[in-house]
């Protein structure tokens, strides 16, 4: 049974917003949880962030980049047309409750993942204060969204052409070093995180990241996810993908992510870098 | 039988071995004894009427005696491919004794593929019981236990619902076994008989996330049959496992067989193979992933093993197809440890010597490592295929669930676990074990269902 694609945008050049019609889905996703998508049979599988979900419609939205030979494929699927597969909720879903003063640091694409979990603490009765960060204007997403689930919003671009100038670990130090909160939680680009979590462990802030592992199966059964916690192996996709980042061993953790780099390239090279993201 | 020749076989992965023609299946159907008391019924898991079948093979009868199969068996086409009667049934043929036991698993093979080729699809369904027919049955995990099951409450009228977390149902048949050794389109035939059958089959459902036991229960579901494997891969514990280039037996092959990365780039799931590879590990597992690596290219690979040959677990057959491959066997070896280069990929592997010293609980003698045996030996593919455990996503899920130490279910003598009418079967009860295994207990749950289900109507 193919999944139908109920709504498709484009949020901007490299960035895409689909809705699947995926009730189980639906029903059961929590914030922080992802899906796995399969395009076809001969489709890679790749885990995604369930941006929204909507029980009433039996709805998920998911917000992606078109980096990739899949997430291209993605990109260029029409409102109407179908994915083979989608499997979820997956993973451990966002659980800290009520910590207090939350600051939430997302850049690029993580903007698109932190939404679901800044609204949750907003529930929560959690002061939120968010940091996001694009390399510019164009490619920054959802701040109206954002400025919705947080009580303040900064916002950061890489050339100054939206808020301030620079990258999300500037303002970031600068409210370390003037207030005082309770809990940080951090999704982008691996590099970003790893920067992010250096600075606040310095301020002895408990920093929660999300990883976007490689991952093949999702359900614990094939171990691509591994990473190393606190000195411990663990499976991304059941037992995280959320984790405290502090713990995280990031330099093996990044050479983990290049492990089928090469192989991605020639992939797109065979196909003809067929990358395009019609509307 | 004949097979595909090593050097021609070892650019492909197209099966290995090519089945009977008729004729040789009568000639070998003739050889039969027909023995009043016949050793190899007691030897088959599931008390095939051996001797039945092939006496009906031997009078052209082919759909007879797939019929006779069926019977007990309800994947009779995987069966004939992948079962170790060496072990079962030919282990007991009198014939053994004197000279070759009779081919069972090649003639039950012939049986069923004989019926796929001619397209043959014969469905007995009992008549539904009036009382039993609103009875539906949830079966949680597509592999050899959770289809017989299924399979056999569809026949006795039951609605029945399998439950598969992959977007493909057959379990280790499907994301295990390579395609060389048990095509895939042999796994969808048997699905496809089931689905004949009456079952549903519901994939992309991950039941403890995507659904849960209660939600079934509430959705109108009345018995369980959980049977979902023994999916938790399991490392060495050494230094260096994190490296790349090093991988579960499972995500390996899971990446070549399930998303079919031997047809890379045309197919978009990429597998990266080096020049040296080792497998660590002698069971089925480990011959399957090391075949697999020479395949897809690789010049060296070796099974890296702790104890001899003797004690490897893998069937004699794919010991010596994987020889006859060029696989070369590294034995009384194990590795110590793995390191890499600066970018974080796999250049060699630490290994001690072992002698053999007393029997363990296995009942197999005990690998001691020889003092100042330590070697390094280059590798930039490591496979481990040390064994798999229960996943324990689903059990978790489920706090009345009693479990033994290793996580695996447990069952009473009728397949019912601590929660009333849920089953369980397979390698989640008994740790990872056998196809034919599988589908006994997938077999006997669904008789134990039908007790259950007619006691609660
Ligand atoms: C590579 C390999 C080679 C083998 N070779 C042989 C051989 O030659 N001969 C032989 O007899 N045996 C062999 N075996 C062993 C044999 O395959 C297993 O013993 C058998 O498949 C076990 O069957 P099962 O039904 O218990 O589980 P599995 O076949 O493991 O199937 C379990 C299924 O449940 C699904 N599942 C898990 N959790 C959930 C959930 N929460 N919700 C929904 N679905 C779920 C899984 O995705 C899987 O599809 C081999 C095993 C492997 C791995
Ligand atoms: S993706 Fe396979 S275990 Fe996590």
């Amino acid at each position: 049974m193919p999944y139908k694609i109920l709504d498709k945008a484009r949020l901007n050049s490299v960035t895409s917003k689909i809705v699947i019609e995926a009730p189980y889905i639906a029903r059961n996703a929590r914030p922080g949880q992802f899906v796995v998508i399969h395009i076809d049979e001969k489709g890679e599988r790749i885990p995604l962030t369930i941006n929204d979900s909507n029980p009433k419609d039996g709805a998920i939205t998911i917000i992606f980049q078109g980096v990739g030979r899949t997430t291209c494929r993605l990109a260029a699927l029409k409102k109407g047309g179908f994915v083979q597969d989608v499997l979820g909720p997956l993973g451990k879903a966002a659980d800290f409750g009520r910590a207090g003063r939350v600051i939430f640091i997302a850049g690029g694409v993580g903007i698109a993942e932190i939404l679901p979990v800044a609204r949750y603490a907003r529930a929560n009765n959690n002061i939120v204060t968010a940091v996001t960060g694009a390399r510019t204007k164009e490619l920054l997403i959802l701040e109206d969204e954002m400025r919705g689930a947080s009580d303040r919003l900064f916002i950061v671009t890489d050339d100054g052409s939206r808020g301030a100038r620079g990258v999300v670990t500037g303002p970031l130090k600068e409210l370390l070093d003037k207030e005082a909160f309770d809990l940080a939680y951090c999704v982008g680009p691996d590099i970003m995180m790893k920067f992010a979590c250096g600075l606040t462990k310095q301020y002895n802030l408990k920093t929660l990241v999300s990883l976007d592992a490689n991952m093949v199966d999702a359900t614990g059964m094939c171990a691509t996810c591994r990473v190393k916690v606190g000195g411990e192996v663990k499976f991304t996709c059941v037992d995280g993908p959320e984790f405290d980042g502090h713990l995280i061993d990031w330099d093996e953790f990044m050479k983990r992510q290049k492990r089928f780099v090469a192989l991605e390239k020639r992939a797109m090279e065979y196909h003809g870098h067929k990358c395009r993201m019609p509307g | 039988m004949r097979e595909q020749k090593p050097k021609e076989r070892i650019r492909n992965f197209n099966e290995v071995a090519l089945g009977l023609t008729e004729e040789e299946a009568v000639a070998e159907a003739k050889r039969c004894l027909e023995c009043k008391r016949a050793a190899c019924i007691g030897g088959c898991p599931v008390e095939i009427d051996i001797p039945a079948f092939i006496k009906l093979i031997s009078e052209k009868d082919f759909q007879g005696a797939l019929d006779k199969i069926r019977e007990k068996n309800s994947l009779p086409a995987v069966c004939g491919r992948v079962c170790p009667q060496e072990d079962q049934c030919e282990k007991v043929c009198i014939l053994a004794k004197k000279k070759e036991p009779i081919n069972i698993g090649a003639l039950e093979r012939f049986a069923a593929d004989w019926a796929l080729e001619h397209k043959v699809a014969k469905y007995e369904l009992r008549t539904p019981n009036s009382e039993r027919r609103n009875a539906r049955v949830a079966i949680i995990g597509s592999g050899p236990a959770g289809l017989t099951c299924a399979g056999e409450l569809a026949k006795m009228g039951y609605g029945v619902t399998v439950f598969e977390s992959l977007h493909s149902s057959g379990g280790v048949l499907v994301y295990g076994i390579p395609e060389f050794r048990l095509p895939k389109g042999i796994v969808e035939s048997e699905v496809d008989y089931l689905r004949g059958l009456g079952v549903e089959i519901a994939l992309n459902v991950l039941i403890g996330r995507t659904r849960t036991l209660d939600e079934l229960r509430k959705a109108g579901f009345g018995a369980f049959f959980i049977g979902i494997g023994a999916g938790l891969p399991y490392f060495l514990g050494v230094e260096g496992e994190m490296l790349n280039g090093i991988y579960s037996a499972n995500e390996f092959l899971t990446r070549v067989n399930l998303m079919k990365a031997y047809l890379f780039p045309e197919h978009d799931t990429p597998v990266k193979v080096g020049e040296k590879v080792g497998v660590i590990g002698a069971g089925n597992v480990a011959m399957d992933a090391a075949r697999s690596a020479r395949r897809l290219g690789a010049d060296e690979v070796s099974i890296i093993y702790r104890r001899t040959e003797m004690e490897m677990p893998a069937r004699i057959e794919e010991i010596e197809r994987a020889k006859e491959e060029g696989i070369r066997f590294e034995l009384l070896t194990n590795p110590t440890g793995f390191f890499g280069d600066a970018d974080g990929w796999v250049r060699e592997a630490e290994c001690v010597r072992n002698r053999l010293g007393e029997p363990d609980s296995s009942l197999r003698r005990r690998p001691v490592p020889i003092a100042g045996s330590r070697f390094k030996m280059a590798l930039d593919t490591v496979i481990c295929a040390i064994g798999q455990g229960p996943n324990p996503l689903l059990p978790r899920t489920l706090p009345d669930l009693k479990l033994d130490e290793d996580g695996n279910i447990i069952v009473d003598k009728l397949g019912m676990t601590s929660i009333e009418g849920v089953f369980a079967g397979g390698d989640i009860v008994t740790g990872a074990a056998t196809v034919i295994a599988a589908m006994g207990a997938g077999r006997r749950a669904a008789a134990a269902i039908d007790v259950y289900l007619t006691q609660q109507a």
